[in-house]
């Protein structure tokens, strides 16, 4: 395998630039593909159970059939995701031989290692990972991740976990930033991640990746709330495929993603959509899957 | 001194952050271009940005912006148009039967390298600017131009760059850099156009 050059990180990162602003939806098949691209999403999640039903199946969850995503591919001119467990390099290496556009190692499938992630600095293809707070964000990229999303809760249709990483994220590079240069090397050591990153942070306000909001979201006020909180972007899971209508769901929440500082929009883009999925709440499931992967 | 320019970019999707800050940086007004109400602006110049072409088609017929923009670019608002914009504006695409503006008489091939592991970087001569690194994502290239269209590069055999009347139209993200040739050449040609 070729080591990824720094151009092809340069890249990869530009990629996540070029999805900002829009909606990266799971699908389940090349159908809901077709409806999610015909409804606006920017990219779409190939997997074979979405986060709600693998939480309610239980057991093992991995990578999915390679067959199912390239169907996925030729169904779909737009970018094209999927996920890999947690620390399974091997999984990543049969996305990237796909020719997958983004990997998520993500939290949502069974860790395949509890203390390892992926070395992403291996591979040419990108990788987009979960973060619940700044530290949590800059490990992964200096891993060699190149787009960062809040962990959520996923497959809940809970907003709350997505809310609390947004949040802490936001206030902890805010905190960096007030700092003095010469305090920066102790919060490279409390972060538990490199200085140059911390430095980076520290010059710019920013991370040096784009950051979307994930977990939780299932209407287009969840959507507008995370543009609001600062996400340059959303992953909806379960909220779309488990509502009673996608295709308007999924609409609506495109929309409501460009136009989130606008409540005229946003209330009309709620107005009859349907059932949303049900949810659970946060206190009533088992699996924290926010916590997997630190 | 200057004269001072108003440029709405489309924000509906996409990299028009990118757009923003540095025509910005040149000493032009940006507005942002999310819905209908936004259009009332009177603008100098319009810039359609990077993203997914088909997201930014869809947004622009619900929100109502489609046929409003379409007769500004008809009635010869100059326009700078990268990647999903140079979609946009394409009178054909090759391998898509979507198409949406149909103001640029080319004809476009989209993903025409393929998925991201076929994106590149590189650096080719643009007629008027220079030689000048250029970023290709998931890009589109010109396949195909008619008389009056003016090619500006060529990388590969393939046409990346084309001016036609009003509009300049490129498969590469000159806004991902800090290279401001490109930008500097669009609003020569909105103050141009200001008179």
């Amino acid at each position: 395998m070729t080591r990824k050059t720094n151009e092809r990180y340069e890249l990869n990162k530009q990629l996540a630039q070029m999805l900002k602003g829009g909606v990266i939806m799971d699908v389940t098949t090349s159908e809901q593909a077709k409806i999610a691209e015909e409804a606006g999403a920017c990219a779409v999640m190939a997997l074979e159970r979405i986060p709600a039903d693998i939480r309610a199946a239980g057991g093992v969850s991995r990578m999915s059939d390679p067959y199912m995503i390239k169907g996925i591919q030729d169904a779909v001119s737009i970018p094209v995701m999927a996920k890999c467990r947690i620390g399974h390099f091997v999984e990543a290496q049969i996305l990237e031989a796909i020719e997958i556009d983004y990997i998520d190692e993500s939290e949502v499938l069974s860790p395949a290692d509890n203390i390892y992630h992926i070395d992403k600095t291996k591979f040419n293809v990108p990788f987009v990972c979960g973060a619940r707070n700044l530290g949590e964000a800059l490990r992964r990229i200096a891993e060699g991740a190149s787009m960062i999303r809040t962990k959520g809760e996923p497959g809940t249709g809970d907003v709350v976990q997505a809310v609390s990483h947004m949040r802490l994220i936001n206030s902890e590079i805010a905190a960096l930033t007030a700092k003095r240069d010469d305090e920066l090397y102790e919060a490279a050591k409390s972060l538990q991640v490199p200085y140059h990153l911390v430095k980076y942070v520290h010059n710019e306000g920013r991370l040096p990746v784009v950051n979307f909001a994930a977990g939780g979201i299932a209407t287009p006020a969840d959507a507008a709330l995370m543009m609001q909180l600062g996400a340059e972007g959303v992953f909806v899971g379960s909220g779309i495929f488990k509502s009673g209508n996608p295709a308007k769901r999924a609409r609506a929440i495109v929309q409501a993603v460009t136009n989130y500082q606008n409540p005229e929009i946003l209330a009309k883009l709620s107005e009859n959509l349907g059932e949303a999925m049900v949810g659970i709440n946060e206190e009533e499931i088992k699996i924290l899957m926010a916590e997997r992967g630190q | 001194m200057m004269k001072p320019v108003t440029i709405g970019i489309l924000a509906v999707q996409g990299a028009f952050i990118e757009h923003r800050y540095m025509l910005e940086s040149l000493g032009a007004r940006c507005v942002e271009l999310r819905n209908k109400e936004n259009l009332a602006i009177p603008l100098d110049g319009l810039v359609l940005p990077g993203g997914e072409s088909t997201v930014q088609g869809r947004i622009l017929r619900d929100e109502g912006m489609f046929g409003i923009l379409q007769q500004k670019i008809r009635d010869g608002l100059p326009v700078l148009a990268t990647c999903a914009g140079l979609i946009l504006l394409a009178d054909h695409l090759s391998n898509d039967r979507a198409s949406y503006f149909q103001t640029l008489p080319v004809t476009v091939r989209r993903n025409a390298y393929g998925r991201q592991l076929g994106s590149f970087i590189t650096t080719a001569p643009v007629k008027g600017i220079g030689d000048v690194r250029m970023n290709f994502i998931r890009a589109p290239y010109i396949e195909s131009v008619e008389s009056g269209v003016d090619v500006l590069s060529v990388v590969d055999d393939h046409i990346v760059a084309v001016v036609y009347k009003n509009q300049l139209a490129l498969s590469f993200h000159p806004e991902v850099g800090q290279d401001t040739r490109i930008h500097e050449f669009f609003l020569d040609r909105v103050r141009k156009k200001k008179g």
